[in-house]
């Protein structure tokens, strides 16, 4: 493989990894405080259909990522309130919020005056920010410096999310009330307030992926802008083993897994295209297989309370 | 007690004609109790004395319905845990609560405002091994808390309670959970924390502890302090009488007579509980036909896994089971019912019944495996509800409405279907635990005429209950079991309120005689 193609695939890998870091990290933090949020897909493609919207009326790319993440993150509410205060079935409630947010998507889309379905976005983050004499250094350059705002920001995201869980006092709280919530209780810590800002911190973190789709890689607005990113964000959660830097990664993987067809079609190799297409939802269910079967699970860091409604010790 | 010696210093904690009470049952009334600074005080009393009531209203998990608490002198209500640690005061619970997958320096930083923002899990490391050399306590401050036995857990959950620096400790039956040795240490550590002037709360069952231990005793018995002593002064004997309380009455009913040949044989029985220790250490106990044989005992001596160990619930890891001569220890649950062990469980929603089935599927649960019940795959919903009907009308079962879930029957109810279920079904013998616990006057008649019933019949019954009233009604020959193992053994016109207390609470019957 000759140069050139291997950084094309690395930086498509960053382009196509990076709305899927932001949504498996959002889903870590909630994850970690042992709420199980599969309503990924719903609340990313509502924050995307809520920040192409306000762009395409004030052309502004960062209002469109601010509303993203409130959309986002109210319609995580939702999911909080089902799962922590009624202590539904979190599965039921987290699929009941992808379809719901979906339909939300595609309405808003198609109605009013001027639909926004078909309409390319009015701004596009596309532009490295850094100075170009950085991003033009041989290899480096455009893998370090070559980015837009957004990749940067996801950066940021997964540094500050890390050093957060596993160096900081609230960051011990929220593994203790994903492990033990009973225990975190006796140790004073308000288990439900926990919960339902990590569970919102993730919605707001899914809303920003799904705006990076419509603002920056599709970039116009689609029914579907998101294609399967949402789910691909919760498997990849296992596949990190809930810790972002190594979501980071798995992210990146992912999206050279989806960039493959595309290079090896450059390189001349006869493989049919639905076949490669298929290949990051293999690579997906097998890493998930590998790594969930079994006792690993737990020793991988599954936090013990996960997706468990949690009732006050009653006398 | 003295009052002049306690005049300069007021005592760490004291409770004025406080009372609790849950949903209208009284858990404490009229208790007065004082703690005094740099002593370790004992609370003895029986399950249910109301001990633990005591303690959680002390460390702010309960709040009193009325009376005053003074913490050094000061009148003091707290509103939670939380707030009762701020100001010194800590519980260890039987439970522990710390989160087992996090490590020991971890769990000391949970929700403690004194560490810092920004976590250093070295200075968290020696922080808590500075403590742990203090009180020589050592543990791993970076191993995981499952890591650790259970003996190292508690020194956690205490490590905890000092590095928040509290005042005033309360362990609630610290040693149920530990191993002689491992008990030995934790009482070494309990008077090194003494000494430095922190006041503790000790709560136990078990008399040679609270003399080894503790500087004074308080006992409860029904939710009221029956007696406050120094404990050097205390005798073994009336601290026992006083525990166990009113004159048991000796049962009036005739023995059976016809008392048969050895139907359930145990020999050396070794069953482990869920912590890893011996929770039944080579037991043995013989049951014959046609007699009612009761194991006294105060809950967690290994009673449970006594019983599961028979039926076959728990793992059995040595000696035997013999069922009318022959040997079953090995059989699985399903195997020795088919032999004749009918069992009544404790927990009659947890493990008797299946909670959501209707009653009749309830009855026809040990039966439905036959025709007329089913044939095949197909079960016959006729033959389910004629049987059903039968029982229900044969043992009185009320407020049943067909096909509803068998959960909103009352408690008296529940164990008749229970018991319906267990006994109609050939069998030879019958364990029950606390079979007439939480039951009206007329539902533990019932049942008590049941099981005499039975005992006529020629089964060999073993009940396993701590209740005293029931095993005098019903056994004729009584067992006392203690720390997994039996200590007594006696016919049951023989038991006295004195004797069963001493050797429930540990002493053996030589240091009785």
């Amino acid at each position: 493989m000759n140069e050139s193609v291997l950084m094309l695939t690395i930086m498509a890998a960053i382009g196509l990894g990076t709305p899927i870091v932001f949504a498996t990290v959002g889903e870590i933090l909630a994850e970690r405080s042992g709420i199980l949020n599969l309503g990924v897909q719903g609340m990313m493609l509502v924050g995307a259909v809520a920040g192409f919207w306000i762009t395409f009326q004030t052309e502004n790319l960062w209002l469109g990522v601010l509303l993203a993440m409130i959309a986002g993150a109210a319609l995580s509410v939702i999911h909080a309130f089902n799962s922590v205060t009624l202590r539904v079935s979190q599965i039921v409630s987290g699929l009941a919020l992808t379809i719901f947010g979906t339909g939300v998507a595609v309405f808003v889309g198609r109605a009013g005056d001027i639909p926004l379905i078909g309409e390319p976005s009015p701004a596009v983050f596309n532009k490295p920010i850094l100075p170009e004499a950085l991003a033009d250094l041989p290899i480096v350059g455009p893998l370090i410096f070559g980015h837009d705002a957004l990749v940067y920001l996801s950066w940021i995201v997964v540094a500050v999310s890390s050093f957060y869980l596993f160096h900081t006092r609230p960051g011990l709280t929220v593994r203790a009330v994903g492990e033990d919530p009973a225990s975190a209780e006796a140790a004073g810590i308000d288990v439900s307030r926990i919960r339902y800002i990590h569970v919102m911190i993730g919605g707001a973190l899914a809303g920003l992926g799904g705006a990076y789709f419509s603002l920056a890689l599709v970039p116009s607005w689609l029914d579907n802008p998101v294609g399967p990113a949402g789910w691909i964000a919760i498997a990849l959660v296992i596949l990190a083993s809930w810790r972002p830097w190594r979501a980071l990664w798995a992210a990146y993987l992912f999206g050279a897994a989806g960039r493959v067809s595309f290079t090896f079609q450059t390189l001349g190799i006869a493989i049919p295209a639905s076949l490669l297409a298929m290949l990051p939802f293999i690579l997906a269910i097998l890493a998930m297989l590998v790594l969930t079967s079994g006792k690993r699970a737990r020793f991988l860091g599954a936090p013990a309370a996960l997706g468990i409604p949690y009732f006050r010790e009653e006398r | 007690m003295s009052q002049g010696a306690q005049s300069q210093t007021p005592p760490a904690v004291e409770l004025r004609d406080m009372d609790k009470s849950f949903y209208g049952v009284f858990a404490n009334a009229d208790v007065n109790f004082s703690l005094a600074r740099g002593e370790v005080h004992a609370l003895l009393g029986e399950n249910g004395a109301g001990k633990s009531t005591l303690c959680s209203v002390i460390a702010g998990l309960y709040r009193p319905d009325s009376g005053e608490m003074l913490i050094d002198g000061e009148p003091t209500i707290f509103k939670s845990p939380k707030d009762a640690l701020a100001a010194g005061v800590g519980m260890v619970y039987q439970h522990f609560r710390l989160v087992s997958n996090l490590t020991v320096a971890e769990n000391l930083a949970l929700g403690n405002p004194d560490v810092a923002m920004r976590l250093s899990q070295k200075e968290l490391e020696v922080e808590a091994r500075e403590i742990g050399e203090k009180y020589d306590f050592p543990v791993d401050p970076s191993a995981r808390i499952w890591q650790l036995s259970v003996g190292q857990q508690q020194r956690v959950e205490i490590l905890k309670l000092l590095y928040r620096n509290a005042r005033i400790l309360i362990l609630d039956e610290p040693t149920a959970v530990l191993t002689p040795q491992e008990g030995e240490a934790l009482f070494q550590t309990m008077r090194v924390m003494a000494e430095e002037g922190r006041s503790l709360i000790f709560i136990s069952h078990k008399l040679h502890e609270v003399k080894e231990v503790s500087d004074r005793v308080t006992v409860l018995r029904e939710g009221r302090v029956v007696g406050i002593a120094d404990t050097a002064d205390a005798e073994p004997r009336d601290l026992a009488r006083m525990m166990v309380g009113k004159d048991l009455e000796l049962p009036t009913r005739a023995a059976n007579e016809s008392i048969g040949d050895p139907m359930l044989v145990v020999r050396d029985l070794v069953v482990q509980g869920d912590r890893g220790l011996d929770a039944v250490n080579k037991l043995s106990i013989t049951v014959n036909a046609g007699e009612v044989v009761g194991i006294a005992g105060v809950s967690g001596n290994g009673q449970r896994e006594l019983a599961q160990g028979i039926v076959g619930l728990m793992k059995v890891t040595g000696g035997s089971v013999h069922l009318d001569g022959d040997d079953v220890t090995k059989m699985s649950v399903l195997a020795k019912i088919k032999r004749g062990i009918a069992y009544i469980p404790q927990s009659r929603l947890g493990m008797g019944l299946a909670p959501g089935l209707s009653t009749e599927d309830n009855l026809a649960l040990k039966e439905y495996r036959v025709p007329p019940y089913s044939r095949g795959p197909l079960l016959s919903e006729r033959a389910f509800n004629a049987r059903g009907e039968e029982l229900i009308e044969e043992f009185d079962i009320r407020g049943v409405r067909p096909g509803l879930p068998i959960r909103l029957l009352s408690g008296g109810n529940l164990q008749k279907a229970l018991i319906a279920r267990e006994i109609v079904q050939a069998h030879k013998v019958l364990i029950a635990r606390s079979p007439t616990r939480g039951l009206d006057v007329g539902a533990t008649a019932t049942v008590r005429d049941q099981i005499l019933a039975e005992r006529d019949r020629g089964i060999a019954v073993l009940l396993i209950s701590e209740d005293l009233d029931e095993l005098l009604a019903l056994s004729d020959r009584l067992l006392v079991m203690y720390e997994g193992e039996i200590v007594g053994d006696m016919p049951a016109s023989e038991a006295t309120a004195e004797r069963l207390g001493l050797l429930m609470s540990g002493q053996s019957e030589e240091q009785i005689a």
